[in-house]
């Protein structure tokens, strides 16, 4: 007894050893990394989009070959429905595997994570694309290869957002703005300002999105409403703009139903009744118009925010063929009204206003398919925000404080 | 010396002459004479598993919490700071947080335990042994059907229109608002867990000789007095040991949360798997998860102390 009690200590003591060297190991080979690589600049660090592009060199396709009978891909709910997925994978025999993500966050991590072989592409937006291509997980795409790119309303040719230094990332999308949501029942009359989100009458209610990009809907409205904060973009808020429009949502907090992760969360909110009014995107709009639900959706005095989605391509795509081949498709005029009509957002390109009609009378203005610049301007889409603001200075929060915010001062 | 090899049906060779042409019988009868050969040979794959997988991921799990993420790309950046542990400890935030966990942890272990404890002494001490078979099934049942079909359904019973709604209303009391707050968060964690509670508490008792009761019996000691001083101290171990189950996992999970929780239901789990699902920023997740690390330690030093593992 004795024995083995002391045989157990001191095997107890050799594993303490043998842990400590592994520590100690561990932590000699990566301090020297450290030093060497980016850990002394953490200010030029955080700046990013001053950096290079990690991926800018990488060759692209010069033509596209047959398919490799497989395509990965990360999507936004609403994305990749059968009604155009089906008839390119019987076109192309490249079946299409998909993962759904719930932000623009998540599809960030999914692409670091996975961006090592699983997926070939990810639909997402403004607010998430410079991260990815800086990160080194997106590859340039030769644009040549995507006929119908030239028939793109110009500012969705080559943004900003997923085109650096002339260099293609991926193919622009469809776009669109986050609505206000309301049950037909509840509110008679539809609103017309975001205030019925933050106005305690309507409290245990609501419901928005469980997303710190949320914090822009917020400076939106103190845009309108609190003038003396002198807000100007959203996106690009200094410390005190930042704090009040952080606040609002702190006292928005009790209000709320639930902040909702998944589109299929809100959907089912609506229609067990738990929520009557909140933030969403067109695609619950439609889901719950398809069930006869009585839902209404507004764009509100104050305008939106809004998201431009890009079809990424990632750096180690495992499947380049099928992924070109699927820019091809999704970028023609038929489709890109399919994935209109069937989600309510705006296609980029500008063929695809009469084959909306055709799908649905009506539906190329009521999703604003041939709409002026005015409209555009309304929408404020969705961007990665950084230190520096658009006039060069050097003092707009940082999106890492944006997430941190909305963790410990909003949703807690 | 060692023992004969169990389940083995044939006798061993007692003697130490290898089989004709070598190979099994020879190994057997080599493996018959080294007890510490069979030992090494039988636990060496567990044990490799375990350092290997197990212990070497805590360790790169301890590592990365002194680490932090590039704010832009988030990329991972080994510099050594303590950022992610003083964000935990100074942010009232995520103390909240964590005190919100281990007080839902220890409510759900305190009812458990209060629920498990008259069902398990009705299966072990008064049930026949054809309703104990019966009640043995049920509880094990619930752990045969998926984790989210059971949260789901919870869903669907505690939501604005849903099944405890209608009934209450049918029953012409108001409706009550459960579904999105920690209260529904709780009830579900209690029924999921108290499997786990019950089966240990039930082994507990049964070890208990009748004798042992009699006896009190015998020497005045009423039913509540015999619960208190002999059933009590005897069933604390299964108790504890039920405890470490509901305790620990109300403790990680973050799926209940996100599905039944509402606006104040971020748990330790949800905040783990925000940060490395979400934002991710894997050093702070690394942080935040060795707390629960940290309390389990605590705890199960504290349950050796009252004997649980006596009863596993």
């Amino acid at each position: 007894m004795m024995a083995g009690k002391r045989n157990a200590s001191r095997a107890a003591r050799s594993a303490l050893i043998l842990v400590a060297a592994g520590l100690l190991a561990a932590g000699c080979g990566s301090s020297s990394g450290g030093t060497g690589g980016s850990g002394g600049s953490p200010g030029a660090a955080a700046t990013g989009a001053a950096g290079k592009v990690p991926t800018a060199n990488l060759p692209t396709l010069k033509t596209v070959g047959k398919g490799e009978g497989t395509l990965n891909l990360i999507a936004w709910e609403g994305y990749l429905q059968p009604q155009w997925v089906k008839p390119f994978e019987n076109q192309t025999g490249c079946q299409v595997h998909a993962t759904y993500a719930g932000t623009s966050d998540q599809m960030v991590t999914l692409m670091k994570n996975g961006g090592g072989g699983q997926y070939d592409m990810v639909s997402s937006s403004g607010d998430a694309d410079l991260r990815i291509i800086y990160a080194g997980d997106a590859r340039p795409v030769n644009i040549s290869l995507i006929p119908a790119w030239k028939d793109f309303f110009p500012a969705f040719k080559s943004p900003a957002f997923n085109t650096v230094n002339g260099v293609h990332y991926g193919v622009s999308l469809q776009w669109g703005p986050n609505v206000l949501m309301y049950n037909k029942k509840s509110f008679p009359v539809a609103p017309t300002s975001w205030n019925v989100i933050y106005s305690p009458k309507y409290k245990g209610q609501v419901t928005v999105p469980d997303n710190p990009i949320q914090i822009a809907d917020a400076a939106l409205y103190l845009k309108a409403h609190n003038p003396a904060l002198k807000i100007t973009d959203p996106y690009e808020l200094t410390q005190p703009q930042f704090q009040a429009s952080v606040k609002l949502l702190a006292g928005q907090r009790p209000l709320i139903k639930k902040y909702w992760g998944l589109a299929s969360q809100e959907i089912s909110e609506f229609k067990n009744g738990d929520a009557t009014v909140g933030a969403g995107w067109p695609y619950q709009v439609s889901a719950l118009k398809g069930t006869n639900f009585p839902i209404g959706a507004v764009i509100p005095k104050e305008g939106a925010t809004g998201w431009a989605d890009t079809w990424m391509l990632a750096a180690r795509a495992p499947h380049p063929n099928c992924a070109y081949l699927w820019m091809r498709y999704i970028s023609t005029p038929k489709v890109q009204a399919e994935q209109a009509v069937s989600y309510g957002e705006t296609p980029d390109n500008k063929l695809a206003c009469p084959l909306m009609n055709k799908l649905q009378k009506g539906s190329c203005d009521l999703y604003h398919a041939n709409a002026p610049q005015s409209y555009f301007n309304s929408i404020s889409l969705w961007k990665t925000p950084v230190v520096t603001c658009d006039n060069g200075q050097q003092d707009c929060v940082p999106y890492s404080q944006w997430q941190q915010a909305w963790t410990t001062q909003v949703t807690q | 010396m060692g023992r004969p090899r169990p389940g083995g049906g044939r006798p061993e060779p007692p003697a130490a002459a290898p089989g004709p042409g070598g190979g099994w019988p020879g190994l057997s009868a080599a493996l018959w004479r080294r007890p510490w050969a069979r030992a090494t040979l039988l636990l060496t794959p567990a044990l490799a598993w375990f350092v290997l997988i197990y212990l070497a991921a805590l360790v790169v799990l301890l590592i990365t919490a002194f680490w932090r993420i590039n704010a832009f790309t988030t990329n991972i950046e080994r510099v050594w700071n303590l950022g992610n542990f003083t964000l935990i400890f100074e942010n009232p935030a995520y103390r909240d947080i964590v005190l919100r966990t281990v007080g839902m942890a220890a409510a759900v272990t305190v009812a458990d335990a209060i629920i498990a404890f008259p069902f398990a002494y009705y299966m072990a001490r008064l049930a026949s042994h054809r309703t104990r078979t019966v009640l043995y099934v049920a509880i094990l049942l619930p752990l045969w059907a998926s984790y989210l079909a059971k949260v789901y359904a919870w869903l669907l019973i505690f939501t604005h229109d849903g099944l405890l709604n209608w009934s209450l209303g049918k029953a012409g009391v108001g409706p009550v608002n459960l579904i999105y707050t920690n209260w529904a968060v709780f009830i579900v964690f209690c029924y999921i867990w108290l499997p786990f509670m019950i089966i240990p508490v039930y082994a507990a008792l049964e070890r208990i000789p009748s004798s042992q009761i009699e006896a009190s019996q015998d020497l005045g000691a009423r039913t509540w007095r015999t619960l208190r001083l002999v059933i009590l101290p005897l069933v604390l171990p299964g108790l504890v040991a039920g405890s470490i189950f509901t305790f620990s996992l109300t403790l990680g999970d973050f799926i209940t949360p996100i599905l039944i929780g509402g606006t104040g239901s971020n748990f330790m789990g949800n905040v783990i798997e925000q940060s490395v699902g979400i934002a991710n920023n894997v050093p702070f997740a690394a942080a935040m998860a060795l707390i629960p690390v940290a309390i389990m330690a605590v705890y199960l030093l504290g349950a050796r102390a009252l004997g649980a593992f006596r009863a596993l």
